[in-house]
């Protein structure tokens, strides 16, 4: 696949083609996300964020996790309760095993929509919709399923038509040599730059191909595995991971593992020039420096073979 | 610096603070739940593809019923015919089987129990979240409607119960009803037994509709009556059930 270069020369207004840009100083901006992907890209921010955000409305009609097929009211994994201490006020108690936490104002207790302590898992500002209504979190919830999963199963069969996920996703043995240095380098903070910064590094292909094939995949899954209507015919896969009960913990779990993974990811982007990064995804195009001795043809509009980072 | 931060992080409290506004203003609105609920009719469509009308729910056995089974709704319906039957212990029971049927009946328990029971280890899933896992026995629906004979045009069976979840007189009163592919399907039972007991009264004595493969609040409590219909936009709130008549869903597949 080809991709379009525009070369530009930042140092002053006299065109590239009767100036040739100073190598030290020019930067040209690359095509590096099609349009597909931009487009498939913010749907998902958009029914990843609705889908977390009601499925904490849906969770709040319950608040607690169990492993196997039925709960046990006395020994949750995880449960975000409302008591009474000794004057009569709610306070919010977060179950982690045997641990007991006080979280009152965040979990398990929290200003309700009349501005009064309320007993419910997640606060209003987390739920969608805020208040406590679990039949519009569901139709949040499933609405925004759909799009996530029809969006989804398009981008991996665009990605694997395109060799995107191929090429640009699977690590190659030189990746996984330099896994040390890439690790390091992140710990420090440190981004490519110049023609590095448009190769994906291992982590970031580590990260994608979990979030894509693991999270993406297991969530969807896992949520099957809770409808009764689907275990009539997905019971060995629900027995598998432990039960219906255990499903819906699993979903949790990667519910939250995709904050987390989100909370690095636009780290990650502010890091390393959020507004460049952004023009990326919602352009295409994203600049990156021309190294010194470079090899980059001087004209003003190359058209370089090169492969695609979308 | 300081001002860049305070900046970013108004800015994203704004933006969160907007979408959940947003998504309220969407959810109260006329149109906002008609759009998201078009995703329901396709969970049921899609799912009756990828799950056939016959596929079975999991039995489970002996050794997996749960401890506890959490009754939720009503747990002691207050009507003075509920409390009537109740005091005699339901011997004065009859479930009415009417509407699109050409021979309208009423059965004692005695009477259900002579017809082919079904024992089934099934698990229970609240709409909540939560399940439970107990041993159901009862006849199976078909046998009974077979057996009163349908009318041609018979499309669902609605299920009247003694419990008043919402409320005093015929606006808080709790109903459900399924189709024909659910009535017919063996798993679908009334259960008179729970765990090998008479079914307690927290749990829907004398009878409770079993439907697998569907959330708890279809499992209707204190079945007093059956009625085959062929619409059900004139019963309750015209929604086909209690809860549906409360923004729930009438599929309760997922």
């Amino acid at each position: 696949m080809t991709t379009e270069t525009v070369t530009e020369n930042v140092m002053g207004p006299s065109p590239a083609a009767i100036t040739p840009p100073a190598p030290a100083a020019s930067k040209r901006l690359v095509y590096r996300h099609s349009l597909p992907i931009r487009l498939m890209h913010w749907i998902n921010v958009v029914s990843l964020s609705l889908m977390f955000f009601s499925g904490l409305q849906i969770f709040n009609a319950h608040p607690s996790l169990s492993w196997g097929n039925y709960n046990n009211p006395d020994k949750p994994l995880l449960a975000l309760d409302a008591r009474e201490d000794a004057s009569g006020n709610l306070i919010g108690i977060t179950r982690i095993g045997k641990h007991e936490f006080n979280t009152t104002g965040v979990l398990g207790v929290s200003k309700g929509s009349d501005g009064t302590p309320t007993a419910r898992g997640f606060p209003s500002w987390l739920t969608v919709p805020g208040p406590g209504w679990l039949s519009m979190g569901r139709q949040w919830h499933f609405f925004f399923a759909w799009i996530f999963v029809l969006n989804g199963l398009c981008y991996i069969g665009y990605s694997l038509a395109k060799k995107h996920v191929q090429r640009d996703l699977w690590p190659t043995k030189a990746d996984w040599r330099g896994i040390g240095q890439s690790i390091a380098d992140h710990v420090r903070f440190k981004h490519p730059h110049g023609e590095e910064a448009l190769r994906y590094n291992i982590l970031q292909r580590l990260a994608y191909l979990i979030v894509i094939f693991v999270f993406g995949i297991g969530i969807v899954l896992m949520g099957l595995a809770m409808s009764p209507r689907m275990d009539a015919v997905l019971s060995p896969m629900v027995e598998l991971v432990g039960g219906r009960q255990a499903a819906r913990t699993i979903h949790f779990i990667i519910a939250w593992a995709f904050v987390a993974f989100v909370l690095i990811h636009v780290f990650e982007v502010l890091i390393s020039g959020v507004f460049n990064q952004l023009r990326g995804m919602i352009t295409g195009y994203y600049k990156v420096d021309v190294e010194p001795g470079s090899v980059v043809k001087p004209e003003p509009v190359a058209v370089i073979k090169e492969t695609t980072h979308d | 610096m300081t001002d860049r931060r305070t900046f970013l992080r108004m800015a994203i409290m704004g933006t969160a603070g907007l979408l959940v506004a947003g998504c309220d203003k969407i959810s109260q609105s006329s149109w906002g739940p008609k759009v998201l609920g078009k995703a329901q009719g396709l969970n049921r469509r899609v799912q009756a593809l990828l799950s056939p009308s016959s596929a079975m729910a999991k039995e489970y056995t002996e050794a997996d019923i749960s401890p506890t089974f959490h009754p939720n709704g009503t747990t002691m319906p207050d009507t003075d015919e509920y409390q009537a039957l109740m005091a005699n212990n339901f011997r004065d029971y009859k479930l009415k089987v009417t509407g699109l049927v050409s021979k309208p009946g009423e059965f004692s328990i005695d009477d259900l129990k002579k017809l082919d029971n079904r024992t089934q280890i099934t698990r229970h899933d609240c709409v909540e979240g939560w399940s439970a896992i107990a041993q159901w026995t009862g006849p199976q629906l078909g046998g009974l409607l077979h057996a009163a004979g349908l009318q041609p045009h018979a499309r669902y069976v609605v299920f009247h119960c003694a419990d008043n979840l919402g409320g005093p007189g015929d606006g808080g009163k709790y109903y459900e009803s399924i189709d024909l592919f659910d009535a017919f399907h063996p798993q679908t039972i009334l259960a008179h037994a729970m765990n090998n007991r008479p079914l307690a009264i927290p749990h829907g004595a004398p009878i409770r509709l079993r439907v697998e493969r569907q959330l708890g609040y279809k499992q209707a409590k204190y079945v007093m009556a059956i009625e085959v219909t062929d619409r059900l936009n004139h019963i309750g709130g015209g929604k086909g059930g209690f809860w549906e008549d409360r923004g729930y869903e009438w599929y309760a597949g997922i």
